[in-house]
């Protein structure tokens, strides 16, 4: 029987780090992840887990020290937020390149400047390419759940690649909400012991970790994360089949919700989409018109094929995002979700929105605005704008809607 | 009562509205309810605006925006009305709470015209009349749990009591006088 609790995004996420009791600990506080490693360091006062926490004196250190503790041969974690990930940048790439499976509790919030703590894709989707795993959620019970999945599917042998497990600051992460825990004794048996294959305290196999390696290598070493990624993608799904078969909660690349028969969609990642969810309920209610989500839950491997068949039948998509990246024509998920519908032929109306950067509220009342304008585009085949804002305080957005 | 409850806090900083958000969601959750408790964040220091927020249901709740149209409204700090608009949305079939030792007719001028119920607690006098300082959260929270009708008072008080005696294991001296705070701001409200 699971455990019915109340628990916050960082609660939830600390005691599945205490259900797992890793190895290894390096962490920096900063807003809003600082509660993780201090929850955990209670755990460990307390002795309820024997877990090493390494005090260091920033982000970039502690990377570095999860780095050294992973090639070592021990399970290490850590976990950060906004500019303390952007002091680990470095360190990100080492860590994927030299395909050490380590997970980072990641809390979503806005990089700097202004200086904000709200939330905001900016920080997670900057590292987009740094040759990590991404797993985002919306709720408490997914970041708490896709924890638990993650060092299965970062240590899978075919993989070997670190993981990123983002959640919504103080949306989700401050935020209370019900939730079921899995006992303890069935977490430890779900992600096992962890048996590295290749480590730097194996006295029977010597070796080097992170060496210089020119142009004779280097290209090779990137083709072969390349293949860890898409390797990534099976592991991904058999972890989530074999989740579903211990709680009976069902985890793919991304959730389709009323997709079934849905003519305007809207693709999202994050706690938004359960706002999405409640104004999708409320259209369909009150109006019966076919508007369904697209989820995203995994943006690293990005699921291409099958984002593109699942908005195979639609007429209109709004794709939103939380960060920008100053293409000056959308955002990240909008560039390749538009680059996935392009490779599948797809004709639907497309319009990219940025939303809720830097916390930046985002209501059922705004969902309802971007269904009626996909309603609208479907109908004039006159495109919105490549990419236009929602909740933006200017007159031109007022236009806009 | 609705499908879903939802009640909008306004304190500042240090006086524990962010904690009665909490704690309603706890006693709302161990009822079997759906709960969701949680904080605006904005510059944090001792004395600014703050603002909490409650939704409580019988049905999974998804939503994770703010509340703008709340049915309960919450004013732990009286002296908030004179810069915010604190019924701002809300229901006139609702309620705000407010913690004064004012009638609500003396109140009302400073309401913007709201035309739903107003109810007056004087947390401050209860809570320095039970526990000899000024913790104005507990009444304020009995006082919503009263008005909101979210649960049952005896189920309340009962959930009230073992957190009480989780909490302040150590002190048991203060759980009797925090136990007839809860029950005076029942009563008063």
């Amino acid at each position: 029987m699971a455990i019915r609790e109340r628990l916050s995004g960082n609660e939830a996420v600390a005691y599945a780090i205490k259900q797992i009791n890793p190895d290894v600990m390096p962490a920096f506080p900063i807003t809003p992840s600082t509660e993780i490693p201090q929850y955990v360091a209670t755990y460990i006062a307390n002795g309820e887990i024997d877990t090493e926490f390494i005090h260091v004196e920033s982000e970039h250190s502690a990377m570095s020290a999860t780095i050294g503790a992973s090639a070592a041969g021990a399970r290490a974690l850590t976990a950060t937020s906004s500019c303390g990930m952007a002091l680990m940048w470095e360190e990100l790439y080492v860590a994927a390149s030299d395909r050490l499976p380590i997970v980072l509790a990641l809390v979503n919030r806005a990089l700097s400047g202004p200086i904000n703590i709200n939330a905001d894709h900016s920080d997670s989707m900057g590292a987009r390419d740094s040759g990590w795993i991404q797993i985002y959620a919306e709720s408490n019970q997914e970041v708490y759940d896709n924890f638990i999945q993650a060092f299965p599917i970062a240590e899978n042998a075919n993989v070997h690649l670190p993981v990123m497990v983002c959640q919504d600051g103080f949306i989700t992460s401050h935020g209370v909400e019900n939730i079921l825990l899995v006992e303890d004794e069935k977490v430890k048996a779900f992600v096992g012991e962890y048996e590295p294959e290749h480590y730097l305290l194996n006295p029977n196999e010597k070796m080097a970790v992170g060496p210089y390696a020119v142009s004779n290598y280097y290209m090779e070493t990137k083709r072969a994360q390349r293949e860890a990624m898409i390797a990534a993608k099976q592991v991904i799904l058999d972890v989530a089949k074999k989740f579903e078969e211990m709680t009976g909660r069902k985890y793919a690349f991304f959730e389709e919700y009323r997709m079934e028969d849905a003519e305007y969609a809207v693709v999202i990642i994050g706690s938004a989409a359960g706002t999405c969810k409640a104004a999708i309920e409320h259209i369909r209610n009150t109006t019966g018109k076919k508007v369904g989500l697209v989820k995203i839950r995994v943006f690293r491997p990005f699921p291409e094929e099958e984002i593109a068949k699942a908005l195979s039948k639609v007429k209109a998509i709004a794709i939103m995002d939380r960060s920008e990246m100053f293409s000056a024509t959308g955002g990240p998920l909008g560039a390749e979700v538009r680059a996935a519908l392009y490779q599948a032929k797809c004709n639907a109306e497309v319009v990219n929105y940025l939303y809720g950067l830097g916390g930046r509220d985002i209501t059922t009342d705004d969902f309802e605005t971007v269904y009626a304008n996909l309603e609208k585009m479907a109908q004039t085949h006159e495109p919105i704008g490549m990419y236009e804002y929602i909740g933006l305080r200017t007159e031109q957005a007022k236009e806009a809607e | 009562m609705k499908d879903t409850v939802e009640i909008r806090w306004h304190g500042r900083g240090g006086q524990g509205a962010k904690t009665a958000a909490l704690l309603l969601a706890d006693v709302a959750f161990k009822t079997g309810k759906y709960v969701q408790g949680f904080p605006e964040y904005g510059p944090e220091r001792m004395g600014a605006p703050i603002t909490a927020y409650n939704r409580i249901s019988s049905e999974p709740i998804t939503v994770h925006s703010n509340i703008y149209e709340p049915d309960y409204v919450v004013v732990v700090d009286e002296s908030l009305l004179e810069s915010i608009d604190v019924t701002k949305g809300l229901s006139k079939d609702g309620a705000v709470i407010i913690n004064s030792e004012h009638t609500k007719e003396e109140l009302l001028p400073m309401l913007h015209g709201y035309e739903g119920k107003v109810y007056t607690v004087d947390a401050k006098a209860i809570s320095i009349k039970a526990l000899g300082k000024n913790y104005p959260n507990s009444p304020m929270l009995a006082a919503t749990v009263a008005v909101s009708k979210v649960m049952d008072h005896d189920a309340f008080l009962n959930e009230m009591k073992a957190s009480f005696e989780h909490k302040f294991a150590k002190k048991p001296e203060v759980i009797d006088g925090n136990m007839q705070a809860l029950e005076m701001a029942l009563n008063e409200v």
